[in-house]
């Protein structure tokens, strides 16, 4: 379980990286806390690293009344205790609070497990869930990447060679709105067996107006399903969250693995829908008051 | 300054050094070592037929590759068969590296030896091993059917066919009022020490001598299995195992290829070479143990009480057997726990699947017999509509019938007799301290808040200690210090700690003045190893009596000093004095020194034991006849036969009927381990041990696939409860000492993880009614169960539900 040998830079600038970027088989390694893993036991093996921890303005949290924007440097429990963060997208905290554990929190990048584009990610999915977008510098320039268009497939995207993923921005949650993320995992910390993220936003006259969900470990990339219909119009307090949840599950195409069968995944797919959006509803009509 | 601290709570004296990074394991030694690596087959079942190292050699850094053909003589043979055994009649071991046939995934096919380990690693990239794939076995099933063979010459996967039994079951089972039959599974997981093994070899070719460390259990066993394979006079070999990172059982087995190749390649390369298992080896390249499928017939009366047990067992040995079938005889043995069984057969068929080896993991065989006969005491009970408590009551040796003969032979091939024991004291403990009469209003609180809450319990009795032999040595010095060997090894059990307790308590010394070694063939050259939960019993009693000869040896030589008989002498706090008359004294210290009379005085405690220090009995020699210079002693303690620890476990679960998830909300342990040493090791082992219980039963498994491919080889895969898995663990203490030891001592290593999967999965099965026949369970798998339509509800769901037949 040692790394194939690599090439290792580290860049003072943008420019920089993306110039050594441009080499074959360079990767950009910024957290490290899936790709150190994947160069260990040799399923990686790039001929280049490019770490980008050196290049300054990378690690910023930028909040607007609109959206928030966060840096490639970025480490997940930055995110998860940045109060600014959390009042413009709630989901933000909630979702990082449930990326394994402290220690991988403290050096894993929100950005950098956006980019690395894994299903059972938490980040991936919430990216999808708040119609979120990605800046992707290249020598050419940067560019807005909107998230459909960026997850190509489970470890896969949209990402051309020799660019690398500078921030990822979150929109703000809509006004009359309320979120919630909830997962399953064997054990605490570990990859979500099934996990769900779902914003709920209720009409001026509280009723359930919109429904949006989305899951972890579901799916070969990240999916928004929309589950208004099986509401809409219910006032917040009467809404049937049980239909929405049975709605996901015929959504949804989760897979088998040695963790769970794909029917235990679905039925999760309901519960958690289930149950996320009544505490999502909850948020959404103290919000609305 | 304490010196009686026999039984007291002393704080671990190696934590010290152990959680704060400066222990010393395998990979601390040997920095300018090379590397070794090894190619490792892919493959669950194939012929090699060619290996091909072109691409290889001009890797910058290469050493030396070495592949079956490069070894000679013994090395060229195959591994020993440890504990060889009548009824181990198609024993199969591998070679160091395979001879054109491989077995599992992981087994070592070529060794490259280079400049680092990551340049080894490189090379193994680029050796092209050419294989024609066989029919893969994986999984008891697959073995017992015998549709494809893991070895060609066993037609029916076969290895052993242990039998045991104390009576004529059928006649009894036919005459029984009620019977029952049923099948249930167990799966395979491993010991997964923080540390892998390990090994480093250092030859200096001019005095032809071999140092090896080892990540071992059992170092004096290795070095007498190097010299073996390699030719060497046993005089030039050393083993030591240094820290050792946790072992529970899978580095007893040895010689491991890897501590034969290594210590040949330093050898042969005249140059140190060290080999670290990483993970992924460890996986696939060690041991697992616990896969069985048991089918069980009981019989019994309308009491509960059991009249006759016939058991036949299907044990996964894995590729080879080169431990034996220990782990068979110990799930045989042990599986009567603390029940009088009036008529117990059982046959243990242990059988070759195309997956990693089966040797000992913490608990070795116990945790399977244990399922096997709590999960009978429950079905019984389900049946007849009774606790399940007061089944296990009516069955339980009583305590005026100890010594109790089960008429059974054990793995250390003494008959299994019970030396002392209060069952029924374990039993109304464990009632109380998890509650188990207030079950019925938990379950109903438990249901109102949308939960299925379940109880459950497990008893056993494990054999622990078993010989040989352990020996001990202590010896004062003349500063004062106090140093003890036992050739046993230490894995983090805290065997500085209680050794140094017993010689403090033995001598009447500063515990602060003990320094204790273990495992270092320099120091101490006979041993055997620590398993077993063996090393308070073995060492601690070799020790005691070791530590009693020195006393011995200075209360003669003070009382010719003082003047004084050796029966008026007292030790305390390393001072010798006469027994009610203060100040008449002498420091142990000095008898140290006067007890090794001196021609040449080096230092000023010496001066007092030179010739001209004293007026001296010109009538007798200064070294009498039949006693030896130096205050010191070497003594062994071999036991008549293994003594009998015993416990029971409760556990309370918690499932989210919407999810099945499993949570383990209250955990109850009551321990007798005779007399303790140190409560808080004990406690320490008990919690070791419930975690990795709790692991096995809910969630551990090896996942191979049907190729043999190991589907979950690493930590993010293989789940390990992390601490937030781990329930609070409540303990309660019975002390039941054994009459086999001077110490009245019995093992306490391997309890904790016994019970586990019979506790959780009665409980389980108690809190939603259907019933658990394969453990683990996982919550994908409680769901599969409780939808689906050939689950089997348990009578007792039936009479909750109101429509069962009411006992």
């Amino acid at each position: 379980m040692k790394p194939a040998p690599f090439r290792y830079a580290d860049p003072s600038t943008l420019g920089e990286a993306l110039a050594v970027l441009s080499d074959e088989g360079a990767k950009v390694l910024a957290g490290g806390q899936s790709l150190l893993p994947l160069l260990s036991m040799r399923l990686a093996a790039p001929a280049t690293l490019v770490d980008i921890n050196r290049i300054p303005g990378l690690d910023a949290v930028e909040v607007t009344g609109d959206a928030v924007t966060v840096g490639a440097l970025v480490r997940h429990d930055a995110l998860l205790r940045h109060e600014g963060a959390a009042e413009v997208q709630p989901l933000l905290g909630r979702a990082t609070a449930n990326v394994a554990h402290p220690a991988i929190r403290n050096r894993g990048t929100t950005v950098g497990s956006i980019a690395h584009a894994d299903p059972s990610g938490e980040m991936t999915s919430v990216l999808a869930l708040t119609d979120g977008t990605v800046t992707v510098a290249t020598t050419a320039g940067s560019e807005v990447v909107g998230w459909r268009d960026f997850f190509v497939g489970p470890l896969e995207t949209s990402i051309p060679a020799g660019a690398v993923v500078t921030a990822a921005t979150f929109p703000a949650l809509p006004p009359r709105s309320g979120t919630a993320f909830a997962e399953v995992a064997r054990r605490k910390g570990d990859y979500a067996v099934c996990g769900a993220g779902v914003v709920v936003t209720l009409s001026e006259d509280r009723q359930v107006e919109r429904v949006l969900a989305s899951y972890v470990s579901v799916g070969l990339t990240p999916e928004v399903h929309d589950l208004t219909e099986a509401v809409a119009g219910s006032p917040v307090e009467k809404a049937d969250w049980a239909a929405a949840g049975a709605l996901a599950r015929t959504l949804v195409d989760p897979d088998t693995d040695i963790h769970a069968s794909a029917d235990y995944r679905r039925l999760l797919v309901g519960v958690l829908t289930e149950r996320t959006l009544a505490d999502a509803a909850a948020e959404a009509a103290g919000r609305a008051a | 300054m304490t010196t009686k601290l026999f039984g007291e709570p002393v704080r671990r004296r190696e934590d010290q050094r152990l959680i704060t990074g400066r222990g010393r394991y395998l990979d601390d030694i040997g920095s300018k070592a090379l590397a070794a690596a090894f190619v490792r087959s892919p493959h669950a079942h194939a012929r090699i037929v060619s290996i091909d190292v072109d691409e290889a050699l001009d890797v910058e850094g290469l050493v030396a590759i070495y592949t079956y053909e490069d070894l000679t003589g013994p090395m060229a043979e195959p591994l020993p068969v440890l504990i060889p055994h009548p009824q181990l009649h198609a024993p199969r071991t591998g070679f160091p590296l395979a001879n054109g046939e491989v077995n599992h995934v992981g087994e070592p096919v070529v060794m490259v030896i280079a400049t680092d380990r990551y340049v080894a690693e490189d090379v193994c990239d680029r050796i092209v091993v050419t294989y024609e794939e066989l029919p893969v076995v994986v999984g008891v099933d697959a073995a017992r059917e015998a549709q494809h063979t893991v070895h060609e010459e066993i037609p029916d996967n076969v290895a052993a066919r242990h039998h045991q039994e104390t009576g004529d079951v059928e006649p009894v089972l036919a005459a029984s009022p009620r019977t029952l039959s049923f099948t249930q599974y167990i799966e395979r997981s491993a010991c997964m020490p923080m540390e892998g093994k390990g090994v480093h070899a250092r030859f200096d070719p001019d005095d032809g001598s071999l140092r090896v460390y080892t990540s071992t259990q059992a170092s004096t066993s290795v070095r007498a299995a190097i010299a073996a394979k390699l030719d060497l006079s046993l005089d030039k070999v050393e083993v030591i195992a240094p820290d050792v990172g946790g072992g529970f059982g899978v580095k007893i087995v040895h010689p491991w290829p890897e501590e034969l190749l290594v210590p040949m390649a330093a050898i042969a390369l005249g140059h140190e070479v060290k080999w670290t298992e990483d993970r992924r080896e460890h996986f696939i390249g060690s041991a697992h143990e616990r896969q069985q499928r048991q089918e069980i017939t009981v019989g019994y009366d309308d009491d509960g009480r059991i009249t006759a047990l016939d058991v036949h067992v299907w044990h996964d040995n894995g590729a080879y057997t080169p431990y034996g079938i220990i782990v068979p005889i110990v799930t045989a043995t042990q599986l009567v726990g603390p029940y009088a069984i009036p008529v117990y057969r059982v046959v243990v068929e242990s059988v070759f699947t195309n997956t990693v080896i089966v040797t000992p993991y913490r608990g070795a065989g116990r945790p399977q017999g244990c399922y096997a006969m709590e999960r009978t005491m429950d079905r019984i009970a389900d049946e007849l509509g009774l606790d399940r408590s007061v089944v296990r009551e009516r069955n339980l040796i009583q305590p005026d019938q100890f010594p109790y003969d089960h008429h059974l032979t054990f793995q250390d091939g003494r008959p299994v007799i019970y030396d002392s024991g209060d069952y029924p004291g374990l039993l109304d403990k464990l009632r109380a301290l998890v509650g188990w009469d207030e079950a019925e209003k938990l379950r109903t609180e438990a249901a109102e808040r949308g939960k299925l809450l379940g109880v459950g319990m497990a008893l056993y009795v494990e054999g622990t200690g078993p010989g040989p032999y352990e020996g001990g040595h202590v010896q004062v010095l003349g500063s004062g210090k106090v140093l003890v060997s036992t050739g046993l090894t230490s894995q983090g059990q805290g065997h500085e700690t209680a050794f140094a307790q017993i010689v403090a308590s033995e001598l009447g010394v500063p515990i602060e003045d003990v320094e204790v070694t273990t495992g270092d063939t320099r120091r101490f050259g006979y041993a055997v190893g620590t398993f077993a939960s063996r090393a308070a019993v073995m060492s601690g009693n070799a020790i005691a009596l070791a530590a009693r000869g020195v006393r011995e040896k200075a209360l003669r030589i003070a009382a010719d000093v003082l003047e004084a008989s050796p029966e008026d002498l007292e030790i305390d706090a390393g001072l010798v004095q006469v027994k009610g008359v203060p100040g008449t004294s002498i420091p142990l210290r000095t008898v140290a020194v006067l007890s090794n009379p001196l021609r040449y005085a080096f230092d000023e405690a010496a001066k007092q034991a030179t010739q001209f220090a004293k007026p001296g009995d010109d009538d007798k020699p200064p070294v009498a006849e039949g006693d030896a210079p130096g205050l010191e002693h070497r003594d062994y303690y071999s036991p008549i036969r293994s003594t009998f620890a015993s416990g029971a476990h409760a556990a309370i679960v918690e499932i989210d009927p919407a999810t099945w998830e499993i949570d383990v909300v209250k955990y109850a342990v009551v321990h007798d381990c005779g007399n303790v040493v140190n409560p808080m090791i004990v406690e320490g082992q008990v919690h070791g041990g419930v975690a990795q219980g709790v692991g096995g039963a809910l969630y551990e498994r090896m996942a191979y696939d049907a190729d043999g491919q190991l589907q979950n080889a690493s930590f993010m895969d293989f789940l390990m409860p992390y601490a937030s898995e781990v329930p609070d663990i409540d303990i309660d203490h019975q002390q039941t000492p054994s009459p086999l030891n001077p110490l009245g001592i019995k093992g306490a290593g391997e309890a904790g993880v016994i019970p586990g999967t019979a506790a959780l999965a009665s409980a389980i099965e108690d809190a939603v009614g259907r019933r658990i026949a394969s453990m683990p369970i996982s919550p994908t798998e409680l769901y599969d169960l409780v939808r689906s339509p050939d689950s089997e509800m348990t009578a007792t769901a039936g009479r909750r539900a109101g429509t069962g037949v009411m006992a």
